[in-house]
Formats: structure tokens, sequence, C-alpha cells
């Protein structure tokens, strides 16, 4: 083994990102006597005037992400209040004009536990089923679209298949139908291009920590043309233009900020990368007999691969991997105890969403990490398999279909 | 999940030197193995267990266990661990293991008793097909 590796071996990207040595350094130049740390809402002195300056050019930097107008982000405390203020914002001032939001079974809980509770509020929300591949189709939007429908809200990029949904044709449906459009961004910034200018969009959340930045910051784009209006959640200052108040963070926004900054800058050398780190992990699990990548290879980033391992249960297969950081679809790694919603929305078995295991690269993944990640994985599969009773019946060639479990 | 050091332990051992720990198989449908097979895929484990008896005195008593698991790194545990409290016992004895007694020597998670429960309702299969043999 190479020594520089770093054990274990951190194939969690999707789930955070390590923050990028750049942004670091930009954080702590805004957090003391001698740095940016004043509160961007004082008014009276240069402190203040400091840190205002700070927030807006970091304000700047997300806008050029995502080809907006910095007057379009309002910084949030992460993508899960963005998507909060995004769904119950518009669906609690829109709700005279209707009171019927689309989404699907694939989003984040961020997404979905707002919807539940705007169930519980007098709400309808329809859920969609994913395509086989993991993708959420025009035709099944435009089939649940009524006229009492006020919101669509689809993510850009599912965190555990890594599969792409189509916004630019299902914002183009919604524009046309007047009916007000959420994407959640969160997984997608610095992997694939956003142009806000070019797409029907009227909200879109983000995070920072999924694209080298810090934990604890996030922001949402308030669309102004076409304008859509939102009801804050968070009441006291009215700070953002009031739709969120709350004294703003300088020094995880300027981390934000320049997270964003070097993901513009640096988005086709860390594809590159990763396209290249998914094309040697693929290569590699090549051999592995009864796997199955879950959600279409040819409509995901290269970022995240989820993988089943027929006759493998997940957590195990984890414990049996320790020198390797990812996670699984298994129910035994969640406290509900069920398996990945994700994953059963695919209509795959459930035994495959026990078996599936997460794999998600980053900027700082090297090829010494997916080698050694793929001599690891492939032994723990087979002793795995050796103790499996599913995989003994499998050899003997019994359809475990057909078995009656008790 | 957090587990005890001694899941980790039995999981890892198990996992290393299968052949140490029991894991295999017997004919099932030779007179002196009974087999239990209790989960469902579906649920995330299965369990298969084989005892090989012979009589002594009034009562059998279990010479060799084979077992095989699907599941977490706790059920996989759960079974090693029965597995090796079974071995010399008498049918009477073994039916008298509970599954207290493999959660407490493992220090499973309460989370997890339901691994303990499926490991104690395999050897009771595996004991009625045994029984219902002979």
């Amino acid at each position: 083994m190479s020594k520089n590796i770093q054990l274990p071996i951190y194939l969690d990207y999707a789930s955070t990102t390590p923050v990028d040595p750049r942004v670091a350094e930009k954080i702590s130049s805004h957090l003391k006597m001698d740095g940016v740390f004043g509160n961007p809402a004082s008014r009276s002195h240069k402190y203040g005037w400091k840190a205002e300056e700070a927030v807006e050019e970091a304000r700047s930097h997300v806008a050029n992400l995502v080809n907006c107008d910095p007057r379009e982000i309002v910084w949030t405390s992460g993508a899960t209040e963005a998507d909060n203020l995004a769904i119950k914002g518009v669906a609690n001032f829109y709700n005279g004009k209707g009171k019927h939001i689309i989404t699907s079974k694939i989003e984040h809980k961020a997404v979905l536990d707002p919807c539940r509770q705007l169930e519980r509020d007098g709400f309808e929300v329809t859920y969609l089923d994913p395509d086989a591949g993991g993708c959420i189709t025009l035709e099944s939007i435009k089939a649940a679209a009524r006229e009492d429908t006020i919101l669509i809200s689809i993510m850009h990029l599912n965190n555990e298949l890594g599969t792409l949904n189509d916004i630019e044709a299902i914002g183009s449906f919604a524009r046309s139908k007047k009916i007000f459009f959420h994407v959640d961004a969160a997984q997608s910034t610095g992997k694939v291009d956003i142009d806000l200018s070019n797409l029907c969009v009227d909200l879109m959340s983000f995070s920072a920590h999924k694209t080298y930045g810090p934990k604890g910051i996030g922001a949402l784009y308030v669309s102004r043309k076409p304008r859509v209006r939102i009801e804050a959640q968070i009441h006291g200052g009215g700070h953002e233009r009031g739709m969120r108040s709350g004294t703003l963070p300088t020094h995880q926004i300027v981390g934000m900020g320049e997270a964003f900054r070097l993901a513009k800058e640096e988005m086709q050398a860390d594809r590159e990368h990763v396209a290249q780190l998914h094309q040697r992990f693929l290569n590699g699990v090549d051999g592995i007999e009864e796997i199955y990548v879950n959600g279409d290879l040819d409509r995901k980033v290269p970022n995240i691969i989820n993988i089943s391992f027929a006759y493998v249960e997940g957590e195990s297969l984890i414990m049996a991997l320790k020198d390797v950081a990812v996670s699984s679809g298994s129910a035994c790694t969640s406290a509900s105890l069920e398996p990945s919603y994700v994953l059963r929305a695919l209509g795959r078995k459930d035994e495959l969403a026990h078996s599936s295991i997460r794999f998600s690269f980053g900027r700082f993944t090297s090829n010494e990490d997916v080698d050694h990640t793929l001599s690891i994985l492939s032994h723990a599969v087979e002793r795995l398999r050796e103790l499996s009773p599913l995989w003994e019946m499998h050899l003997d060639g019994v359809d475990l279909d057909k078995v009656e479990w008790n | 999940m957090a587990y005890s050091k001694k899941v980790v332990e039995k999981f890892e051992n198990t996992l290393n030197e299968p052949k140490k720990f029991n894991v295999g198989r017997f004919n099932p449908s030779d007179l002196d193995v009974g087999t239990g097979m209790v989960g469902a895929p579906a649920c995330g484990d299965v369990m298969k267990l084989q005892i090989k008896c012979e009589p002594k005195g009034n009562s059998h008593v279990i010479k060799d266990v084979k077992f095989k698991t699907y599941g977490c790194g706790s059920a996989i545990a759960s079974s090693s661990e029965l597995v090796e409290m079974l071995i010399g016992k008498t049918l009477e004895e073994a039916k008298e293991i509970k599954n207290k007694d493999i959660a407490n020597a493992l220090e499973l998670p309460p989370i997890k008793i339901h691994c303990s429960v499926l490991a104690e309702d395999s050897i009771k299969q595996a004991i009625d097909d045994y029984e219902a043999k002979q």
C-alpha cells in the first residue's frame, strides 16, 4: 500500500466533502480581531462595512457559478433550510392560488418532510415514481399537473444514485403552466453546468459542504424575473430582504463564496479527474459476479456510483470494508431499519436495496485510493458470499423468488 | 452503527476464518442432521443453522454445527455466537438458549435485538427438523 493513503479511504463525498485548503484559509481570515470579523449588518463602522463587502463578494461568486443576479441569492444555513424556505415559502404565499404540489419519491428528506408538513396543513402532494433508471420523466410531471398545482419541486442530481433530471424540460413545462419550479441543487454545483439565465427555474437550493465549502451555510436562489414571492420562515431583523432573518455568518459565507468560485474555475478539471476515477472503479468491479449498478450510467454523473452486491447485506459489507468510508442503502445502517426509499422507488427488489453501497469520489480522491478500495472490495464480497445462505442457494440453482420465507 | 467490541471481533473472526467458526453446510437430507432457516432476503437477514446430533442415553447431543448467515454484522455475529453455545449440548439444553443469552454475550444494541431473536428461532427450527426425522 502506498504510504500516502489516508485510512480509512474517504469515498463518501456525496455525504460531505472536506473543505478545500484554499477555502479554509479564506474562512480563517474572517474570524479574528486582525481579520474581517464584523457584523455585515453594522452600518456605523468600518468593521461592518468590510464584512458586508466580503459577504457581497461571496454572493457574486455564488451567483456567478449558476449565472444569476447576486440579488437573487439568499443566504441560509444550508440546503435543508433553503428547501424548507422555498417549499413552505411558496406554499404559504400562494395558497390562495391552489393547494397542489408535485414532487418525487427520490427527493432528499429536506424536500419530502416539508411536503409532508404541508399535507398536514391542508395541501395535497403528488409523489412521482422515477423511471427504472432513477430519473423523473417530463411525462410523469405532465400527467400529474393540475389546475391548482402551484409548485413543482424536483432535485437536479440524486444524492444516492447520481442520476440527473432534465430540469430544462421540466422548467419549460412548469413555466408554460404558470407553476413555480423549485430545484434542489445541493449535489450538482461544481459537477454540472447550471445556467439559471437560460433555465425556467424559480427557486434553487444550494449547499456549501457538498462542494468543498464549510457545513452550516447554503443559499436559495429566488428569481426576480419573473418574480417569485416567498413567505419568510424565520423572522427577526429583516435580513436578506426580509426573506431570512439572522446575523449573517461572515466566515461561512466567504467560505461558500470561495468554494463556489473555485468550483467554477476548476469544474472542468474536477470532472475529468472524477470521470477517470469512475471508469477505473467500473473496470475494477467488472470481475465481481452478480452486481448491479443502480441508476442509469448514461444519465448520471461520475461522482457517485451505487452498486448492489447481490446476496451480500450492505451493512456487513461496510463492516468488512473497514478501511473504506462509504454509505449503504441497507436498512441496518439507518435508524429507522428501513432500506433506502430511493432504491425501493426504482421498483427493484428490496434485497437489492439491502445489498447496496454508495461510493462517491471527489477532488482529493487518488488512483491509489480507488485501487486499494477495489482490492479490499472483491475480497470482502467473496468472503461474505461464502457466509451467505442465499449465495449458496443461488449456486445450487434455487430461484430465491420462489422460496417461501418465514 | 456503533457496535460493541465483541460484535466486531466475532464478525471479523468469523469472516477471516470461516472454517474454524463453523461456516459451511451438511447434507440436509441426512437423518442425523436438523436444518433451520429463518428470516427473509427482503427483510435483510436470513440465517441457516444445521445441527448434527447423535443419541446419548435418553437424549440426543449436538456433535457439530454448521451455519451460514446473510445479514448485518450483528446478525452474523449472533449466529456465530449461538453456534459456539450449541456444541456439546443436549437438545433439551439447546432449547433453553434464549435470545437474551446471545444479546448479552455480544452486548447487542437495542436496535439489533431482533438479530438474537432470529438466532433463537433458527435453533428451534433446526431441533424441530431433527426431531421430526427421528
